[in-house]
């Protein structure tokens, strides 16, 4: 569905695009940082030490997500100045892409970098012999894992509408809210593998980020009944 | 190398594209007991050639020809409004190079992935005479600095000896030069690919079967990269090449005299554009002088239409496949100029711009990369690839990290308006990324694969 996304919205038009790989680099950037501080943590700690190495995943988990908002942060301000720029050289004196094109797009750029960070590898091992789960884990690893991260590449898009949304009109109660999200579904990850913990409240989440972000970018009930209905 | 070209008729227009042109030497075949090792010796040693894009070529259309009806002329006096129509075009053109480069990494990589010809180690160039099978770390490393200095040393000379070339005029030899190694290129490289791409997948094909593709696709190639043909296959044409030469420099580099390797050249790109006399920019200067486009072989355009009528006995491109290798220049053009540039040969000199510019059709303004850009980004994603125990996200890692690098060269080059080198900014960042994602992130990585955790 994400690259369904892709195709459909963003591949028309090349500045999209870019903001997108733009988008990807800063969540790498982003990741690279986390891991650096897990990394050093880990070396600093006791390997054989099994309780405390979960421990440290858990902080690096989180300092991760901490992490990744602040870039998105930094990805807004820098878009910010981005869109001045691109008024001054437009012919009529009004940017070419609004604000909110540019959150929907960075949040997927967020979203397909985390979702392809996650996926690919299991992807890559999902062409060899069907061996999943025979040591007692899970049989339907690849299963939920394909939909965690299909509903963490959604969330992402509709954090990254959320959070701009919220820096434009200086209302920290949205950006609050929208780390908290983002931390519990992290949170929620750590119930793997009894996957009802991690799913189902994963979806919930979406669905709510979803109807958030669709009522601050102006839709309301009655557009939706219209566009159902195939009005007009 | 990117050049940046302006629309722009005035003679006095300050922003021109500079190109850099590196000497290539026809590749004397050394006699090796591997013949493979031996031809690919000499191709490399072909391949040193660098190139930059032209920066005089609105000029040469403003004094070779009043009818550039193609031209839409655009007065100095208005030169913020190009810059800003430049910068307008900006996205645009990003996107247009990012493709052939997305395609050439994803052809490098596939192949890396699927065939296993190319990760086997089966001997080194001539050019990196230092074997890294040493038992020591420090032995090792000494061993790919020299080699790296070996390679440097090579392409240097080369560079040198393909300005002095031009400074005295030899164009035949030049010309002769580019098509020999184009003609290796393509007819040698493509059997030994095809024959491993076949192997993998255990598929037979006859001898006159063989002949007869290889022979079609080496012919048509000649004719689509020397001479003309449509645009979109002379790019994958182009594509094709820079694949196949990255993937013998991933073959034939060892390990770590790859990245330095990788590292050296960016830093020599640097100097040898922007530096007063670095024999890049001098080979542009001379080109300026003498009012002429330089080379225009060894250059990916992205843009440009130009009609069939259009006789361009056109080596230059031959000369593109060899010549980018580690100078490349991304070149704007505005329309007439890129067909000049690129359709442009050296041989007769001043009579091709005339009639260049009046069979010229409107072009769009089009977008100029080295193929050595290609070839060098492609190399260091396909190591990231080959060798990266964490596979696919190193890999992505890179891709991401080039295309940002490229991205943020074009944004240089609209602000500079002149010839830059594409190679050092992509190359850092895939460097830099390729080392701390391999060492840092994946692990990482893992541990929370295994355990299904998201962040």
């Amino acid at each position: 569905p994400a690259l369904g996304l892709f195709l459909f919205t963003i591949a028309r038009d090349p500045l999209r695009i870019i903001i997108l790989i733009a988008g990807a680099f800063f969540w790498l950037v982003s990741l690279l940082l986390s891991s650096l501080i897990w990394f050093i943590a880990v070396k600093a700690s006791d390997p054989n030490n099994e309780p405390l190495q979960k421990r440290l995943l858990i902080f690096g988990v989180m300092f991760s997500v901490l992490l990744q908002e602040a870039f998105r942060f930094l990805y807004y301000k820098l878009l910010r100045k981005a869109i001045e720029g691109l008024v001054a050289l437009s012919e009529d004196g009004c940017s070419p892409i609004s604000i909110q094109q540019m959150a929907y797009v960075a949040g997927v750029g967020f979203g397909l970098m985390s979702g392809a960070f996650s996926m690919i590898n299991l992807l890559a091992d999902a062409l060899g012999p069907g061996t999943v789960g025979i040591y007692g884990d899970s049989q339907l690893y690849f299963l939920t894992s394909a939909f965690m991260t299909m509903v963490l590449i959604f969330l992402h898009t509709f954090w990254g509408i959320l959070f701009f949304h919220s820096c434009e009109n200086r209302s920290w109660q949205e950006i609050v809210a929208v780390v908290v999200m983002h931390l519990a579904v992290s949170a929620s990850s750590f119930c793997n593998p009894v996957y009802v913990g991690s799913l189902v409240p994963s979806y919930v989440l979406m669905a709510v980020a979803a109807t958030w972000a669709y009522l601050l970018s102006g839709g309301s009930a009655q557009n939706v009944r219209r566009f159902l209905l195939c009005k007009s | 190398m990117i050049a940046f070209t302006n629309n722009s008729d005035s003679e006095e227009e300050p922003c021109n594209e500079r190109t850099s042109l590196m000497s290539a030497e026809s590749p004397p075949v050394p006699s090796y007991q591997d013949g493979l090792q031996a031809s690919e010796a000499g191709e490399a040693q072909a391949h040193r050639k660098r190139r930059t894009g032209s920066s005089r070529s609105p000029n040469n259309a403003a004094n070779g020809s009043t009818s550039s009806s193609s031209v839409p002329v655009r007065e100095s006096a208005v030169e913020n409004e190009e810059e800003e129509l430049t910068l307008k075009y900006g996205a645009k053109h990003v996107i247009m190079l990012f493709v052939p480069v997305t395609l050439c990494m994803i052809v490098v990589v596939a192949t890396i992935k699927s065939v296993r010809f190319y990760t086997e180690k089966n001997g080194q160039l001539i050019y990196t005479p230092f074997s890294e099978d040493t038992p020591s770390v420090g032995q090792r490393l000494l061993n790919s600095v020299l080699n790296t200095i070996v390679m440097i040393s090579v392409i240097v000379v080369m560079t040198v000896f393909l300005v002095l070339l031009y400074k005295y005029r030899c164009y035949k030899f030049i010309h002769g030069w580019l098509i020999l190694s184009s003609l290796m290129l393509l007819f040698l490289f493509t059997y030994i690919y095809l024959g491993e791409v076949l192997k993998t997948y255990n598929v037979a094909m006859d001898y006159p079967t063989l002949i007869l593709i290889i022979w079609n696709f080496g012919a048509v190639g000649m004719i689509c990269i020397h001479w003309k043909g449509p645009l979109q296959l002379q790019q994958a044409y182009l594509i094709m090449i820079s694949a196949l030469m990255a993937l013998v420099f991933i073959k034939y580099l060892p390990e770590w005299s790859a990245w330095v390797i990788l590292g050296a050249i960016s830093i020599y790109d640097l100097l040898a554009v922007l530096c007063p006399k670095g024999p890049l920019r001098m080979l542009v200067e001379t080109a300026q002088e003498r009012n002429e486009p330089i080379f225009p072989a060894l250059i990916y355009s992205s843009a440009m239409m130009w009609t069939v009528g259009m006789a361009k006995p056109d080596t230059a491109t031959s000369q593109q496949t060899w010549d980018t290798a580690e100078d490349g220049r991304v070149i704007h053009r505005s329309p007439s100029h890129s067909n000049s540039e690129i359709l442009e040969t050296r041989s007769p000199g001043a009579i091709h711009p005339v009639t260049s510019l009046e069979e010229l059709e409107e072009e769009e303004r089009g977008v100029k990369l080295g193929l050595g850009d290609f070839i060098f980004y492609s190399v260091l994603v396909g190591k990231a690839a080959a060798t990266a125990s964490g596979d696919w996200n190193t890999t992505l890692a890179c891709f991401v990290a080039i295309l940002i690098g490229l991205c943020l060269t074009l944004l240089l080059l609209a602000v500079f308006k002149k010839a830059l080198p594409a190679l050092p900014i992509s190359i850092t960042f895939g460097l830099v990324f390729y080392f701390s994602t391999d060492n840092l992130v994946r692990p990482f990585m893992d541990t929370l694969a295994s355990h299904q955790l998201y962040i």
